[in-house]
């Protein structure tokens, strides 16, 4: 009684195993609610399909990238050559295997730029995609590699063809000699924002041939990236950055009320004994709503300590980021960078200025923290006591940020604890994995031991931070 | 009944009530109806997120049941709540007649519908006529408040303990919206569709304006939204939302300004940018004559 499978349910399954070994986590009730949406809508459309499955199987917007490239590899939108094999009659002239070892030379690479450009100044998506394809096709063909190594490739593909390079090619023809200047920076946006979507165009055909190779598996374990929130800051790339500074602002008011929590928490005061008496009037003198007086706020200062030296360049730009978006939901916050000595720079982080600005004058500031170029904890430590010490009050929580790597210097553990001593609460957030700390000049293992350390290399970290502070 | 038939039926209706919606949009809509699952929105302030609920709500008149949620909302502004000084006075009547019933008998009298104050979840689901419930900001309540809609959300019904539980007759059509201000818990999403939704495209926002925005011509409408556009790609706290630029249509309307140009945009850039900061990156960024 074995039925007539179609391989679908298999393609499925093997679909969801791969979200999850990407990180989302697909429960078995999310699994059969797509299953029953697909039956609601078909399997007609390939973009319904794709929305479908996002809404039963995604539930957080940071994974929909994830998602979508591993989608583009289980149900891919073209098989093989696809399209581009029809598209032109040069391609019967090769020996016809999937485009291997056809038409690449410098004369294709020429008609191949001039298509491209055409394509690009009308903006055409269909003609792109079906450009994206034929590129990789005939300049991303690597034949004859050894087992195991792809046969296809993006780089090389982007590589030779350049896209990047047709820019000014492509503003200079859409512009025409029409007003000129008064739209150049328009036109440049665009155009540089469709040559990245081309690109991305061109990556996603590579991973879909690769996929079609070796099956879908092999690609979903070695090509897709880990969505931004899994990411780690120190090999995060500069768009990485700008889309994890989007999400750092919520981040940074959360903190701000866990921190304040206490107030929250027992929001109610003393009783207000005549407010009480005075509603009981309405019952017939029985108290059933009580009236308290309002308590008085709790006040939390915050003091940040964050290294800025160049091991932790990608963390301290988003640290200080972070600190920055503190700054704007904390009344009062001191702020400090350091490499080998202490630089204050709360006077930068004046709330409702431009975070880029803010950045940048911070970049500038900090070029101060280095007396001697290499990172020194203890100095660090010891500056920070001779000459802020007034900063910390027993109400006060010291967060500081840093990879504790200190050049085999003096640590002054007893300053750290010292300083950690006279604050109501002080936590440690190191870029690096646990598993790496107290390796070479790490203190991290010294420094653990006064203040508590937490593992710090992601925003889902981050996040379970400022969820953790609630406990 | 089902709330739409498909994908294309819900497009078209949601276009009749006024809200365009792309194509993943409605066909979560239609999934939502189809499936009977509550369906969560996300995405930034102002895309449309309650404007979607209030639209599906009138495109199958529906009647709308909102829910606002804020810190501090409790069981008793959520679902319900006893009404204590009626059955005080109940109680109180009673005695004064001298009517010396017994506690078991006044017990009963006063745990009844008459007493009970249903809130916006409640009043849902014990609604006959198709209902839409509009449970908004959910990100903005404490996690003990998600326990609360587990039960409503899954199940479709809410346990009084002194009367028992009360099971939808006929399901809502749930829409929680959410600033993702906070995570919501694994247990919620669970049991929710999900849809992020975003800043449309040029195209589509040009139709949004062109539908909420009588007499706004061609011209302005693309120049507006290319201005918009440009100032979402900016780095700015608080980048202008379709309400916002909808506000700068109306605005730009009321002046009989007839060409966005730098000085147009520089007079009226309030109606889009909310913050000093903001306003002062634009104009550096769009390269307008300071003044």
């Amino acid at each position: 009684m074995a039925r007539e499978t179609s391989g679908l349910l298999d393609r499925h399954l093997s679909f969801i195993e791969a979200l999850r070994a990407a990180g989302l986590s697909v429960s078995l009730a999310e699994d059969l609610d797509s299953v029953a949406a697909l039956g609601a809508v078909g399997w007609g459309d390939r973009a319904h399909v794709r929305d479908v499955l996002a809404a039963t199987l995604v539930k957080k917007q940071s994974q929909r990238t994830t998602f979508d490239a591993l989608f583009d590899v289980y149900f891919p939108a073209l098989v093989g050559d696809g399209v581009s094999t029809g598209s032109s009659s040069e391609a019967s002239e090769g020996d016809g295997a999937d485009g291997s070892g056809v038409r690449d030379n410098a004369a294709a690479l020429q008609a191949f730029r001039d298509q491209l450009v055409e394509a690009l100044q009308s903006g055409d998506q269909q003609q792109l995609q079906r450009l994206a394809a034929q590129m990789v096709g005939t300049f991303g063909a690597m034949p004859g590699r050894g087992p195991g190594l792809s046969s296809w490739s993006a780089y090389t593909a982007l590589q030779r063809v350049a896209p990047q390079e047709l820019v000014d090619r492509i503003v200079a023809g859409l512009l025409g000699d029409s007003d000129a200047d008064a739209r150049e920076t328009e036109v440049r946006r665009l155009v540089n924002r469709q040559v990245g979507s081309f690109t991305t165009m061109v990556e996603d055909d590579a991973r879909r041939r690769i996929a079609e190779e070796k099956g879908p598996d092999h690609v979903a374990d070695v090509a897709i990236r880990p969505s931004i929130d899994k990411f780690a800051f120190t090999a995060a790339r500069r768009s990485d950055l700008d889309e994890m500074r989007r999400q750092v602002f919520p981040l940074a008011r959360q903190l701000a009320t866990r921190l304040t929590k206490e107030h929250h928490a027992r929001r109610r005061g003393a009783l207000d004994f005549r407010r009480t008496v005075r509603a009981s009037i309405a019952t017939g003198g029985v108290p059933l709503t009580t009236h308290h007086r309002p308590k008085r706020p709790h006040r939390t200062d915050l003091v940040v300590l964050c290294d800025v030296s160049g091991s932790v360049a990608n963390f301290a730009q988003f640290t200080l980021l972070f600190v920055f978006a503190l700054r704007e939901v904390f009344q009062s916050m001191r702020a400090f960078t350091f490499i080998d000595h202490v630089h204050e720079v709360t006077e930068h982080l004046r709330p409702g200025s431009d975070p880029v600005d803010v950045l940048e004058r911070l970049a500038a500031a900090s070029s101060y923290a280095a007396l001697w170029g290499r990172t020194n904890y203890g100095r660090a430590f010891a500056k920070f006591e001779e000459q802020h010490a007034d900063a910390l009050g027993p109400k006060t929580t010291l967060l500081i940020l840093g990879d504790a790597r200190s050049n085999y210097s003096d640590l002054e553990d007893a300053t750290l604890r010292r300083l950690a001593g006279s604050v109501r609460r002080s936590y440690w957030l190191n870029p690096e994995p646990e598993s790496s700390w107290g390796a070479g000049d790490s203190a991290a293992r010294t420094y653990r031991d006064i203040v508590p350390m937490v593992e710090c290399r992601n925003l889902t970290q981050l996040q379970e931070f400022v969820h953790d502070l609630a406990r | 009944m089902t709330w739409f038939s498909s994908p294309t039926q819900a497009a078209d209706r949601l276009t009749q009530a006024g809200y365009l919606a792309d194509a993943a949009t409605a066909t979560t809509a239609f999934l939502a109806g189809a499936l009977e699952k509550p369906l969560l929105l996300e995405g930034p302030a102002g895309v449309g997120k309650t404007e979607l609920a209030k639209a599906v709500a009138r495109a199958t008149d529906a009647t709308l049941v909102r829910l606002q949620c804020y810190e501090g909302l409790d069981e008793a502004r959520a679902l319900y709540e006893w009404n204590y000084k009626k059955q005080l006075l109940r109680i109180q009547a009673q005695t004064g007649a001298g009517e010396g019933l017994d506690w078991d008998q006044t017990h009963d009298d006063i745990f009844t519908e008459e007493f009970l104050l249903t809130r916006p979840l409640l009043t849902a689901i014990r609604q006959d006529e198709p209902t839409v419930l509009l449970i908004d900001e959910v990100d903005k309540t404490d996690v003990e408040v998600e326990g609360l809609l587990l039960e409503v959300l899954s199940d479709f019904q809410v346990t009084i303990p002194e009367l028992g539980t009360v099971a939808a007759t006929r399901r809502p059509y749930v829409v929680l919206t959410s600033n993702a201000s906070r995570e919501l818990s694994e247990a919620v999403k669970r049991r929710c569709l999900y849809l992020h939704l975003d800043y449309p495209d040029a195209e589509r926002e040009r139709a949004i304006l062109q539908a909420q925005v009588s007499d706004l011509d061609d011209r302005i409408a693309e120049q507006l939204v290319a201005t918009v556009g440009r100032l979402r790609d900016l780095e700015l706290k608080k980048a202008p939302s379709i309400a916002e630029s909808v506000d700068w249509a109306r605005t730009l309307i009321a002046l009989e300004i007839r060409d966005l140009d730098e000085k147009a945009i520089s007079d009226t850039l309030g109606a889009v940018l909310k913050h000093a900061s903001d306003q002062e990156r634009a104009v550096k960024e769009l390269l307008l004559d300071k003044r």
